[in-house]
């Protein structure tokens, strides 16, 4: 085994401290679905765990004037039970209770769903987050791509963002909250999330030393949110495409969209083009019909640079976002 | 002569019933020991050094640094420099250490240095004119025919016509000996003519057959349709819960003990004694239990004997040596592809009068042999060529109806095909020509009836793409396979104490199927007694040998020698209890717990009375099956089976996801022996057939020679939600009792994915060519259909 430090801070202060200024020196362990997999694999071998888990305050959910603040900590079947989000923000409900499995639910937190590491089999395989061989050459381009990314990979990073749960994170508005020495920022997952450049890039705004301690979800004030994941397997299994809405509507009339894709690219993928086309031709058809979302789902897809042999991904997305689309249409009005 | 035949229906009480497996509650509460919970004191943990390349020279090995590690207690090297690797993963240095963690640390620390060499992971259609003349048969070619169960005839054909490419000495037939090759083809290898292979690196492609009978020509010539089309299944792997290993350890320096998960308990001391250079008989192998095999635990593995080794080395203290999920994945066996195109000719009314295919596949190192194509259907005029794909994948095993599954998807996949040029309904196809199925026709009639009815076929079936309704297409699919499922040579010791208690001894398995439940079903039966009533002892070299569980062969062997044991020991006890009854032994009989006058019931003592009349010592019989037919008098097992499958899918048309929502299945096995295990074993098999259908493949990576998805979530198997309703009907009665019992284990997997393949044909109208089915080919194949349909509009 190769020899590492543990560390059991009890407040975020300690933890801060205790971790690297570079990346690789030192891993946050919480529910450990992921890093204990890594590690075992030899994927990453830091030298430091810092276990968060003794950190009281990380944990819980709790409502606040400025919407629902989730602990790190909190497990994804926590989450997935805790009455607010069933009431308010029930597609984030349903995204939790369609990953993994019940035992994975019950260990995994939601600050490590949104920190964990690409599935990519290069990458698990111990060739790299942006694999290349001997000679340089990508090896996701000339290899086995088809569960690889079809939007945003036009630089080295090819793997698909992991979390099926972070876009309808993102449709509802969420953001994080990072604690680091200099205290704490707040960023919108959209930005927290960054397409890594070079092999020691992590995929997100994380700094190695900071921490993130908190989701926000803001008050929902109607907003019509769906999920809809594709997969091959109908039980536990990775998707191949998730898609995930919000509209703003009264009656038939659609004021807003956010429109996010997931395992489509190395981020999830908010698709302004999406949005765009979703809002034109609602105003042009007077409401959300198949041909609106359909019209939309094209838009999002549009720009889709699909790699050797993933270009049924495009059409799998197309799917998923129009049916996420007509799933939130059907919402009764809230 | 005692009477050993199988009781008739109104004399029996326990066999062809339906009985709860007696092992269940121990399994379900986590009593059952495996292999890998075997924690012998003082034990080491093995590791094995697998090399990173496909192919590669071991140029040299430096295990200094590893023998150093505080911890480490025995390293072996198991391939020495000058050796080549042949794909991924190959084995080159075992390490045994006080845990885990510093076993792989030491493994770390091992230096190898290779001279990469050039490498094939592939098995993608040969580039047209590749294939050199089938050649000379090497070490790899014979281990793989005898390890896929290539029938014995065709593999002493091809030695006769093409000989060896290598020097056959005693220890090559000894080893194929030890895989199972017959007396015939040992024969055959022994007499082979030696052809020295010119030059270094041969083609990867080697045309193993090019086969004509009949008049295919003028078949074609003379056909009212032709249907052409490409049908395949790739390599696929075991990935058995339990994965492969052992934990060898001496308890004197002449003395080894071995628990080892494997389906061959009887076979695997003879295996291990030549490379350890002790005797079989100073070899004892134990397994109570089995977490999967599929046909891929026959052998004592190259990391068996170096845990073996290791544990010498270590003085004797236990060496565990398990595969983790990886290397199982990796090296612990692969199933064959095998791909085809083909071409099948008819008349107008669908009588089938022509086959042509031109198949590859890979069983890696080896190449693999043709699948036997056309499946069950013996089409007079044919020609079939096959060329079989040499790679760097790592060795293929036999996987569960070995070449079958394979044969089914191409075979039925075909005339599924024609039936829809033909515009007929696939079910009535097969009826028309069930006449070239050989001697189970009729067997195929009545299944194919009873399944039809079950599936609600003919309500249910519309012509192809008929069925779409909300971008949900449905369709219906058929298949049907055969079997042999003859049982192998085994021994049974039973023993009926002065007490009354009984014991059976067998040094046969229980893989999982129910043999446990098998053979006390026979054995109380047999004694009139309850099964709870019958001591069972399995899974050690201490009783007496029996066949490995392989091909079907179990429930034949084990009931068959059970049952002579049996009724030897009734016989024997009859003798002495006859006196005490005022009859003759021949008068009387056991049933009920009693043994009793035949023609007078109230002349009868219960069991342990009459067992107290056995005297001081108990009695013990024993009972031999022979695996050949013609040496028992009378045969209480035969061979021969025929099945059928069918499939109702659901494809979405937008996504391409196929979802199974019924399965029937419909089989016959002789003599029942547990209606319920026999059901559960088709169960299981629907199950691994949807796996197979939708899901898995051994993805493997020209670029690094690797096998990407060596783990559990992209080697995907379905789960509980991916199982629909499944119905399975087993054919008893009159025509199948009285054949005797006939194995299970295989047939019912074979027909699965060729019925679902069918299934998502007739859904959406067009063929997806290759397993598995899944959305990137489903949404490929409606893209062809519908360019194909704007071109011809």
């Amino acid at each position: 085994m190769r020899p590492f430090e543990y560390a059991s801070p009890i407040t975020k202060e300690q933890a801060v401290g205790l971790l690297g200024t570079s990346w690789g020196q030192a891993e946050v362990l919480a529910g450990g679905t992921d890093l204990l997999s890594l590690m075992k694999d030899d994927v990453v071998h830091p030298k430091r765990l810092v276990n968060i888990k003794q950190i009281k305050e990380m944990s819980g959910v709790s409502v606040t004037p400025k919407g629902l603040r989730i602990g790190a900590l909190t497990t994804l079947g926590e989450l997935a039970d805790n009455v607010n989000v069933v009431k308010d923000y029930p597609a984030l409900a349903e995204a939790i209770n369609d990953a993994a499995s019940p035992q994975i639910r019950n260990m995994a937190t939601i600050g490590g769903n949104l920190c964990q590491r690409p599935r990519c089999w290069y990458f698990r395989g111990g060739f790299g987050l942006l694999p290349k061989d001997e000679s340089g050459k990508d090896l996701v381009a000339g290899g086995e791509n088809r569960y690889h990314a079809i939007l945003g990979n036009d630089g080295p990073a090819k793997f698909v963002s992991p979390s099926s749960i972070v876009p309808v994170l993102m449709a509802y508005g969420a953001e994080v909250r990072l604690i680091g020495p200099r205290g704490m920022r707040v960023v919108g997952l959209e930005t927290f999330y960054v397409i890594p450049k070079t092999p020691t890039d992590r995929e997100h705004d994380l700094r190695p030393n900071e921490i993130l301690a908190e989701v926000i979800l803001q008050p929902n004030h109607g907003m019509k949110v769906a999920h809809y994941e594709i997969r091959q397997k109908q039980a536990f299994d990775w998707p191949l495409a998730v898609a995930a809405v919000a509209l703003t509507m009264n009656g038939q009339a659609l004021f807003g969209s956010r429109v996010v894709l997931g395992y489509v690219a190395p981020i999830p993928w908010r698709s302004h083009d999406g949005e765009v086309a979703l809002n034109k031709a609602a105003r042009m058809h007077g409401g959300v019909t198949e041909e609106v979302a359909a019209a939309a789902a094209d838009a999002a897809l549009q720009g889709a640079t699909p790699l050797s042999h993933n270009a049924y991904k495009v059409q799998v997305a197309k799917v998923a976002l129009k049916r996420a689309i007509m799933k939130a249409v059907s919402q009764g009005a809230a | 002569m005692p009477d050993y035949n199988w009781p008739d229906a109104a004399h029996r009480t326990l066999i062809g019933k339906r009985t709860s497996r007696v092992d269940s509650p121990f399994k379900v509460s986590g009593r059952a020991k495996y292999t890998y919970d075997y924690h012998g004191a003082n034990m080491l943990f093995g590791k094995v050094l697998r090399s990173p390349y496909a192919k590669a020279k071991i140029v040299s090995i430096d295990v200094s640094l590893a023998e150093k590690l505080p911890g480490v207690k025995a390293v072996e090297i198991i391939q020495k420099p000058g050796s080549t690797v042949a794909w991924a993963g190959d084995e080159i240095v075992a390490v045994a250490a006080v845990d885990e963690p510093t076993a792989e640390d030491a493994v770390r620390l091992i230096n190898v240095k290779y001279q990469p060499m050039s490498y094939l992971v592939s098995d993608a259609e040969p580039p047209a004119g590749a294939g050199e003349a089938a050649g000379p048969m090497s070490e790899d070619d014979i281990d793989d025919a005898i390890g896929n169960q290539t029938p014995d005839a065709e593999v002493a054909k091809y030695l006769q016509e093409h000989g060896v490419s290598f020097k056959v000495d005693d220890d090559f037939l000894k080893d194929m000996q030890d895989e199972g090759a017959s007396d015939a083809v040992l024969a055959a290898i022994r007499q082979a003519t030696f052809h020295p292979v010119k030059g270094a690196g041969h083609s990867a492609y080697q045309k193993t057959a090019a086969q004509t009978s009949g008049d295919p020509d003028k078949a074609f010539a003379e056909a009212e349709v032709v249907s052409e089309g490409l049908y395949g299944a790739p390599v696929i792997v075991h990935c058995c819960l339990e994965p492969h290993g052992s934990v060898s350890e001496w308890t004197d320096k002449d003395h080894l003990f071995t628990h080892i998960s494997t389906q061959n308990v009887s076979g695997i001391a003879g295996q291990m004694a030549d490379p350890l250079g002790i005797s079989a008989a100073n070899i004892r192998i134990h397994q109570d239990n089995m977490g999967g095999g599929f046909g891929s635990k026959f052998a004592a593995d190259r990391w068996d004997i170096a845990a073996a080794r290791l544990s010498k080395k270590a003085g004797g203290r236990p060496v565990r040596m398990m595969l983790e999920r990886d290397a199982e994945l990796k090296v612990a066996g692969a199933r064959p592809s095998a791909y085809a195109r083909v071409k099948v000719a008819a008349k107008k009314d669908g009588t089938i009068t022509g086959w042509q295919s031109q198949s590859w596949g890979t069983g890696g190192p080896g190449g693999g042999g043709m699948p036997p194509i056309p499946y069950v259907f013996s089409i007079a005029n044919q020609h079939k060529e096959h060329i079989a794909i040499r790679n760097n994948i790592g060795p293929a095993r036999a996987w569960r109806a070995p070449n079958h599954p394979q044969a089914a998807v191409i075979t039925m996949g075909a005339l599924d095909d024609l039936a829809a040029k033909l515009q007929m309904d696939p079910l009535d196809l097969w009826l028309k020509n069930l006449e070239i199925t050989g001697p189970r026709r009729d067997v195929y009639r009545e299944e194919l009836a009873v399944a039809a009815g079950l599936m609600g076929w003919k309500d249910k079936w519309r012509a192809r793409g008929q069925n779409v309704s909300g971008g949900i297409a449905r369709g219906l699919g058929l298949s049907i396979h055969t079997w042999g499922g003859r049982g192998h040579a085994s021994d049974c010791d039973l023993t009926i104490h002065p007490d009354g208690s009984v014991d059976v001894k067998m040094g046969t398995q229980d893989i999982g199927t129910g043999t446990r439940t098998t053979i006390v079903i026979v054995a109380a039966e047999t004694l009139g007694i309850p099964i709870e009533a019958i001591n069972l002892y399995i899974g050690d070299t201490l009783y007496p040998p029996s066949g490995g569980s392989g091909g079907s062969t179990t429930p034949g062997g084990v009931s068959s020698s059970t049952r002579r044991a049996a009724v030897d020991a009734r016989e024997a006890l009859f003798t002495k209890v006859a006196p005490v009854l005022n009859a003759q032994p021949q008068e009387l009989e056991c049933g009920n717990g009693t043994v009793r006058v035949k023609s007078d019931p109230s002349r009868s003592l219960d069991w342990k009375q009459a067992c107290s009349k056995i005297g001081a010592m108990p009695l013990t019989a024993r009972g031999h099956n022979d695996q050949v037919a013609g040496k028992n008098h009378p045969d209480l097992t035969n061979s021969g089976v025929g099945g059928v499958g069918m499939a109702d899918v659901e494809v979405d048309t937008e996504t391409g996801i196929v979802k199974v929502k019924k399965m029937v299945a419909v089989q016959d096995c002789g003599l029942i022996i547990d209606l319920k295990t026999a059901e559960s074993s088709c169960y299981g098999a629907l199950t691994m057939g949807i796996s197979y259908a939708l899901f898995e493949e051994k993805i493997m990576d020209q670029p690094t020679g690797r096998m990407l998805n060596p783990n559990m979530e992209f080697y995907r198997l379905a789960g509980l939600n991916d199982i629909p309703e499944l119905v399975v009907h087993m054919m008893t009665g009159k025509g199948y009792d009285e054949r005797g019992v006939i194995g299970l284990g295989e047939p019912p997997v074979i027909s699965p994915g060729a019925a679902i393949a069918n299934a998502v044909a007739n859904a959406i109208g067009t063929r997806v060519s290759f397993l598995p089915i899944t959305a990137d080919k489903v949404l490929a194949a409606l893209n062809q259909k519908s360019m194909t349909q704007k071109a011809g509009a």
